[in-house]
């Protein structure tokens, strides 16, 4: 216990220690808000789908978290290079405890600046319907975080420096926020991005912020929640796979 | 004042038999045997590239050996990973400290997965830091230290869980005389009082032959000699070590070796062609 705690720490240490990080991860969502809630507002008022900011804000939110968390992941290429890694590694702990203790420091990490985004957002005018649930919502936003980390520590166990880095953000990062009706509603679309977007995980972490905060389900709450815990466990499993077979 | 030192010559803490390490064609290591014994002092050396780091590396848990054995105080590194573990420190040739921590986090951080029990663990930062001399330092973020000071934490953080080895990769490179002579003071000690043995590398030959009990010198991935600094140094008439080394070796100048990762990066880029 004590060694995951130590892990953990060290990640919650290392995000709010560097100032730059923890304003830039959320200059990204604030631009989302602001331009595009108000962009657009009106022509989805006049389109008949009520208020766009409370539409938008559980998909901002899960962006926040989304982004954060595949970023704390990714982290472990930068102690692969600096060679704290092999400090850690040498340790006589199994890497399944190493792979825990980050990925819920990392989760953790993704999980805090989502709530940012959540009381910025209140300020402009955002409002959760029936606040009894805000627990729920709490719940959902930590496992959408823990199941990016894990995808993020999965793909930082097998990329061997930075360069990849953008590849993953412009080809699997940016799709998934795009692809995932954080932005628009999946009725009424072509059939494709329903399918890509049936596929993609965040939806149903879109999906069930949205139920719990403003009502209105596409996938159903139990579903979401389902999917969501199966992709879970299986990216853990997988990114610890992945990552007992680090070598340096 | 040798009460803690005993070097039992029947007793090798560590065994190393046909150790092998290819990197694809590439053989780092080529069936090396060799054995440390208990409380002593062991250099191993070689020049650039030799096939010092990967051996380490090997003996250490991080690379997996293409095939051969290694024995850490008795336990097979594959078969028994955490027991070896347990039963070395290391300090690495690059520096890996976390340098947005602290002195002391960094310490802290260690002691906590090598499991020191939390009372001895807060006495023995304090005594570690203070011997190092960062004590006063001990709340800086170690990303303002200079490359001296770094390496001088990592010596103490490699120390605080009391190993029955330690792996020393380098240990004093890109340190001034005073450090050095400082920190080998602290080493040489603690191999008494304790009876740590001590696995060495170094370019520095005037270190090994002051301090090495053994001497093993690598070169191409092979054992080409090992004794005695004075074994060594009558088989070949030399009067010291560098001499002896420097014929063991030959004076050709080598590069510098790849890290793996560098070494699997040309791989798949060859296997792309």
């Amino acid at each position: 216990m004590g060694v995951i705690y130590i892990l953990w720490l060290r990640q919650l240490k290392r995000h709010f220690r560097s100032k730059a990080r923890l304003i830039g991860s959320l200059g990204q969502p604030l631009l989302f808000l602001f331009a595009l809630g108000f962009g657009l507002g009106p022509v989805f008022q006049q389109a008949g789908r009520g208020n766009y900011i409370q539409f938008l804000v559980p998909g901002v939110i899960a962006m926040t978290i989304l982004f954060t968390g595949v970023f704390s992941g990714i982290e472990i290429i930068w102690d692969k290079r600096f060679g704290f890694l092999k400090e850690t590694l040498v340790a006589p702990i199994s890497r399944f405890q190493i792979m825990i203790g980050k990925t819920l420091g990392g989760a953790t990490v993704a999980m805090i600046q989502g709530l940012i985004v959540l009381g910025i957002s209140s300020l402009i005018g955002f409002k959760i319907e029936n606040p009894s649930l805000l627990p729920l919502m709490f719940l959902f936003m930590f496992l959408i975080a823990l199941l990016f980390t894990a995808f993020g520590t999965a793909i930082a166990s097998v990329l061997e420096d930075m360069r990849g880095f953008q590849l993953i953000m412009n080809f699997l990062v940016m799709p998934l926020f795009f692809l995932s009706g954080a932005l628009f509603p999946l009725e009424g679309l072509p059939k494709v991005i329903v399918i890509i977007s049936k596929i993609n995980p965040l939806s149903y972490g879109v999906d069930a912020l949205r139920a719990v905060a403003v009502n209105g389900s596409y996938f159903g709450l139990f579903n979401d929640f389902l999917v969501l815990s199966v992709i879970t466990f299986l990216l853990l499993i997988i990114g610890s796979y992945l990552f007992s077979k680090i070598q340096i | 004042m040798d009460k803690g030192k005993i070097v039992d010559n029947n007793c090798p803490i560590i065994e190393v038999e046909n150790l092998t390490k290819k990197f694809g064609d590439f053989i780092a290591v080529d069936h090396i045997s060799f054995s440390v014994f208990k409380g002593e002092i062991f250099a191993f050396l070689g020049p650039n590239g030799a096939g010092k780091t990967t051996t380490i590396k090997m003996l250490t848990t991080l690379l997996k050996p293409s095939s051969g054995t290694i024995l850490i105080n008795g336990y097979d590194v594959i078969k028994y990973p955490h027991k070896a573990r347990s039963s070395f420190g290391i300090v690495f040739q690059d520096p890996s400290l976390d340098d947005q921590l602290t002195a002391l986090e960094n310490m802290e951080y260690h002691g906590v997965i090598y499991k020191v029990p939390k009372k001895i663990r807060s006495s023995r930062i304090k005594q570690l830091l203070k011997f190092v001399e960062l004590w006063d330092r001990r709340n800086d973020l170690v990303k303002y230290f200079s490359a001296g000071m770094k390496r001088r934490l990592e010596i103490a953080r490699g120390l605080l869980h009391h190993p029955k080895i330690l792996f020393l990769d380098e240990p004093t490179l890109g340190l001034d005389p005073q450090t050095r002579t400082h920190i080998w003071d602290y080493i040489r000690n603690l191999n008494k009082e304790e009876g740590i043995t001590i696995f060495f590398t170094t370019h520095y030959m005037d270190e090994a032959e002051k301090l090495a009990e053994r001497i093993a010198i690598i070169d191409h991935g092979r054992i080409i000699a090992q004794g005695t600094p004075e074994e060594l140094k009558s088989k070949t008439q030399s009067n010291s070590l560098e001499e002896a080394f420097l014929i063991f070796c030959g004076r050709e100048i080598r590069d510098q070796e790849a890290t793996s990762i560098e070494r699997m990066r040309l791989r798949r880029r060859a296997s792309r062609k």
